[in-house]
């Protein structure tokens, strides 16, 4: 029983909310030999894994730090290029430690604007009128479930595929919301949602649904 | 209130003291526009902000969908008015066009311990009730209009607030509900 995040859009698609929840944290560091039997690349300022997978370094993930001092944007904080220093046979045996790929704030506004227009397109794709749009995303590894309000506003959740129960915990993300968010004086409309009772309420309900099931919440 | 499963009872206060406190809202917006007229425009504007929120907290406590004609949004708000002031208005006097109907409050708790002097008669005491109406029902995507009729506080036997639809705002209506 896994939920991983929620998000909330508002009425013109902007990302107002969004909350981590249970992403459990993938990291191996390793120490390598010259050479290295793991190809890299560097890809939007990020050097993955692109071949070669072992020992909990999956193709996909993320180099973190090279002997400890972390990477960012392809460099090293003392300066140097991490390419260059995983090329130059002189600086092994190196230990890398790597990891899962994290969301930045940007990506994630990105992504919940990219939402937007596929669940207008699912309601006009659909066969018959009054469709109501995406209302569940699934895919191997987990499944989206989205609830929009009458006035507009998208809740979504991410969770693990068997996790049940997640229609009324939107229900309950939208009266958090009504009652935190919304009737705090200083929260204005469409504007991110930067309440921290709402957050500590947010965090209960979903510990409470993770531990004890969708029955008492 | 009318939570679908009863679990949670919302929080009570006593009418009193939201009439109090509406009452000093109302005595310092008189000392400080010194106008009746600007004052009761005031209250409207400031009801209208609260119904674009408070419609929020209606809709998750109620679960309710969307209204498909005046006469669900009739009942809707009726039930509102008993969630949000604990009085159950009447709702009568539709137009022959159906677009057009009034909210008649026996009771007003606004105007519970309030008899306005003479130099404020023309003073819209609970001018905030159409700003919520409005407020509330764009929010919902129904453009309409709401003006007091009949005021206790005017020496009428009961309150009553007309509501009258003008509109479905089209371009508003987000996908999946249109």
């Amino acid at each position: 029983m896994v939920i991983y995040g929620v998000y909330i859009v508002s009425k013109s698609g902007g990302l107002i909310f969004n909350h981590d929840h249970n992403v459990p944290k993938i990291e191996t560091e390793k120490t390598f030999s010259y050479p290295l039997d793991i190809k890299l690349a560097n890809e939007n300022k990020k050097i993955i894994v692109e071949f070669g997978q072992r020992d909990g370094i999956n193709v996909g993930h993320i180099l973190y730090a090279i002997n400890g001092i972390p990477v960012t944007g392809g460099q090293l904080d003392d300066g140097r290029d991490a390419m260059q220093v995983l090329e130059n046979k002189e600086n092994y045996p190196i230990s890398l430690r790597f990891g899962r790929p994290k969301m930045t704030t940007n990506e994630k506004i990105f992504l919940a604007s990219m939402f937007y227009p596929l669940f207008a397109i699912a309601s006009q794709l659909s066969p018959e009128p009054k469709c109501s749009g995406i209302e569940v995303l699934e895919a191997d590894t987990f499944k989206l479930h989205c609830f929009q309000t009458v006035t507009g506003v998208k809740m979504m959740v991410v969770a693990e595929r068997m996790q049940a129960g997640m229609d009324i915990l939107l229900k309950r993300i939208y009266e958090l919301y009504a009652d935190f968010a919304l009737k705090n004086p200083f929260y204005s409309l469409e504007m991110p949602i930067r309440c921290e009772l709402f957050d500590t309420n947010l965090k209960l309900v979903l510990e409470q649904i993770e531990k004890s099931g969708i029955t008492n919440i | 209130m009318s939570r679908s499963s009863s679990r949670i009872d919302t929080k009570k206060v006593n009418s009193e003291l939201v009439t109090l406190t509406y009452g000093a809202l109302v005595a310092q917006m008189i000392k400080d526009l010194d106008n009746a007229d600007d004052v009761s425009k005031q209250l409207e504007r400031l009801g209208y902000n609260m119904g674009i929120r408070i419609v929020e907290d209606f809709l998750s406590k109620t679960g309710s969908g969307r209204c498909l004609d005046l006469k669900d949004t009739a009942d809707k708000v009726q039930m509102a008015f008993k969630m949000y002031l604990g009085v159950q208005p009447n709702v009568a006097n539709w137009s022959a066009a159906g677009d057009e109907f009034s909210f008649i409050l026996d009771s007003n708790p606004l105007t519970e311990l309030v008899e306005l002097p003479d130099d404020l008669k023309n003073l819209k005491y609970c001018n905030i009730i159409c700003g919520v109406l409005r407020g509330a029902l764009e929010m919902v995507h129904l453009d309409v209009q709401s003006w007091i009729v009949q005021d206790q506080l005017k020496g009428d036997s009961n309150t009553e607030i007309r509501l009258k639809f003008i509109r479905r705002l089209e371009d508003s209506i987000p996908a999946g509900e249109d």
